[in-house]
């Protein structure tokens, strides 16, 4: 526990941080009132609006963790929920409709996993076809319109809440710890690690590092399609063009500013979650600050660079040896006072 | 006989590229003219350019996600500085240019320095540039100048009465000027050697550092002209244009036979990329009945259809390769 506390600490700080710098601007930020049955504020937006990206982060997590890189997860939600909403504009209900969803977002996750581990493809080239086509895909469904439904259960997944909780922040709460328990209650994540540091190796040890590399795209299809749910039930209605666009850089960065590296092994998805979370609170702080949204961008780019910076490994490097050359100085060595002594 | 290998992909490109305009003349007898051409090498100019950055680019194994965003600022940045000042579109050209460039050879100066993956650091410029876009203008600003008439104006009426514009031209010779940086100087010579591992690149001799600094400052030049000719093309400047681009050139690359790790390819392929890419949508616009989408679809296929070919070839020159060591 202390472990994993000291694990995620720089994120909780740099979102602690963030949340009183957006307090500074609008002190009203962190005030949760309870009406009709429900949260509200600002910080309860931030943990529903904050919802496709924490659930694509999870997914991008094991990814990443795997020395791979999912660029389709935007389009997949735009897919999957097409799918979805097709299904209850076509009268099948709820249930077959969430099932579907599920099963189209598995099997964009076959396709990304064949094409990366059987036949071999970067992943960023890999998964790069299905951004591109997948959108014309998604189209093919609704056949170029914006697909509108009108099903308060399927609209509960966007809209509705459970206990006071608007229902997405549910989700991917209990997602990333089902996904968390997951790997760590059984040896998953350090398979997953191995074949991130080291895929040769690990298959050399027995690790199957095909089938595992599938299911890993597979888990990152899934949770693409409950953020395409999510995203389609909030606004009642499927949008392929738009759904889900440029969110695969967002979870990216999510997962990035949760500590994990880009070139696999090691991974935290309670960290990457709160990397999501940072960024809908900039997101949302900017926006309630009052400076104007065009200033979104740049301090995002501004705060990545310095994550970035201070996550550098030459940086890193530096930063030892200087602190290393210090404590040398102040501890005086030996042989300086005898050359003192031999030089006059 | 690996050098021959090696032109396959480049040849496999410039054959699809021949057999679906062949698809397209049988279809439409009309799509083999000069009018058609003539626009199919307007309308790709800006997505030429920047395609040639990136070949470069990812030749040296990086990827730059910045490029869209760098013309949409591009042509904000042209067009406010024309509405508000009175200097000629030329200075204003040079300024841009200096500024991008500047930019690119910024993130190539992180990259190297911090030893932080390409991806991310591209990924931060591409929020960056944006978002200076959005601050100098949320509106689209149109351009009012005798100087951008006169370059719309001037063209070369070619036989059958299509028009080679400006715009077509300078693609073309960026397209040359790629080609002869990436196949024909020293400079190239070192990010070839750079995509086909920095290991091996260091114990050449290459300078990696200042080589990936200039890759990404070339591509941020290219990335400035790509802004210059698309602000000519659309006559106005808009924060919110080209959001995509940069993965649209990233499939142009790999569709031109480049391959994606780096070290292998052709710029030339590149421009065979984007205008196979362009003809699809061509087709599209001539049947009428089609549906845009078809495009995406279309250029995700041809995509796959290119890296299963490279792979096989990589596999065939590999085991070549090995029957020689053997």
């Amino acid at each position: 526990m202390r472990r994993f506390l000291a694990r995620i600490a720089p994120q909780l700080v740099t979102l602690a941080a963030i949340v009183v710098l957006v307090t500074l601007f609008f002190p009203d930020f962190v005030q949760i009132g309870f009406e009709r049955g429900r949260l509200v504020g600002p910080i309860i937006d931030v943990l529903k609006r904050g919802a496709p990206v924490a659930l694509l982060a999870i997914g991008m997590t094991l990814v990443i963790a795997t020395r791979g890189i999912d660029l389709s997860v935007g389009t997949v939600m735009a897919i999957t929920g097409a799918v979805g909403a097709w299904a209850i504009a076509s009268g099948y209900g709820v249930v077959p409709a969430l099932a579907l969803a599920m099963v189209a977002g598995l099997a964009c996750g076959l396709w990304n996993g064949i094409l990366v581990a059987i036949i071999g493809i970067q992943p960023i080239v890999a998964t790069l076809i299905l951004m591109t086509s997948g959108r014309g895909v998604a189209q093919l469904i609704t056949e170029g319109r914006i697909l509108t439904f009108n099903d308060p259960a399927f609209a509960f997944f966007g809209s509705g809440t459970l206990l006071g909780i608007p229902f997405p922040a549910v989700l991917w709460l209990l997602l990333a710890i089902a996904v968390t328990l997951l790997m760590r209650r059984t040896a998953l994540g350090m398979l997953v690690e191995a074949i991130g540091i080291n895929r040769a190796a690990s298959a050399l040890a027995g690790v199957n590092a095909r089938v595992l590399l599938i299911a890993v795209y597979m888990a990152s299809g899934l949770c693409a399609a409950f953020a395409g749910i999510v995203a389609t039930a909030d606004i009642r209605g499927a949008d392929a063009n738009n759904a889900g666009l440029w969110l695969e850089l967002d979870a990216i960065l999510a997962v990035v500013i949760g500590g994990n590296s880009l070139l696999g092994g090691r991974f935290s998805i309670a960290a990457s979650v709160l990397g999501a979370l940072i960024i809908q609170t900039i997101d949302t702080g900017i926006l309630l600050a009052g400076f104007p949204s065009e200033y979104n961008l740049v301090i995002k780019a501004g705060l990545v660079l310095l994550i970035l910076l201070l996550q550098s490994p030459n940086l890193a490097h530096t930063w030892r040896f200087l602190r290393d050359e210090a404590m040398r100085r102040r501890e005086p060595e030996p042989k300086l006072h005898t050359r003192k002594e031999i030089e006059p | 006989m690996t050098a021959n290998a090696r032109l396959y992909p480049l040849f496999a490109t410039i054959a699809i590229f021949i057999a679906a305009y062949a698809i397209c003349w049988m279809q439409f007898p009309y799509m083999l003219s000069t009018r058609v051409v003539g626009n199919l090498l307007t309308d790709n100019a800006y997505l030429g350019i920047v395609a040639v950055g990136m070949t470069v680019v990812i030749l040296s194994g990086g990827i730059d996600l910045s490029v869209g965003s760098v013309i949409a600022f591009s042509g904000v940045f042209i067009s406010v500085v024309l509405r508000d000042t009175s200097l000629h579109p030329l200075v204003v050209f040079a300024l841009l240019l200096a500024v991008t460039t500047a930019f690119g050879a910024f993130m190539g100066l992180i990259i190297h320095w911090l030893a932080m993956p390409a991806f991310i650091v591209t990924l931060a410029g591409m929020f960056l540039a944006r978002g200076a876009a959005y601050m100098l203008t949320i509106d689209s600003v149109p351009i009012d100048h005798a100087f951008y008439e006169f370059i719309k104006d001037s063209y070369y009426l070619m036989p059958g009465k299509g028009r080679l514009t400006v715009i077509a031209v300078v693609m073309l010779l960026s397209v040359a000027f790629g080609a002869l940086i990436a196949h024909r100087t020293r400079f190239g010579a070192s990010v070839f050697a750079l995509g086909g591992g920095v290991q091996t690149a260091r114990l050449m001799g290459v300078n990696v550092g200042q080589t990936t600094i200039l890759v990404y400052a070339f591509s941020g030049f290219m990335a400035g002209l790509s802004g210059i000719v698309f602000s000519i093309y659309t006559g106005s400047g808009y924060p919110l244009a080209t959001v995509g681009t940069e993965l649209t050139a990233i499939a142009a690359v790999v569709i031109g036979g480049t391959i994606l790790t780096g070290g292998a390819g052709y710029v030339v392929g590149t421009l065979f990329g984007v205008l196979t890419m362009g003809l699809i949508q061509t087709y599209i616009v001539f049947d009428g009945t089609l549906s845009s989408w078809w495009t995406k679809i279309v250029i995700g296929l041809l995509l796959l259809l290119f890296i299963v070919l490279q792979k096989g070839l990589l596999k065939l020159t590999g085991t070549q390769r090995d029957a020689a060591l053997a």
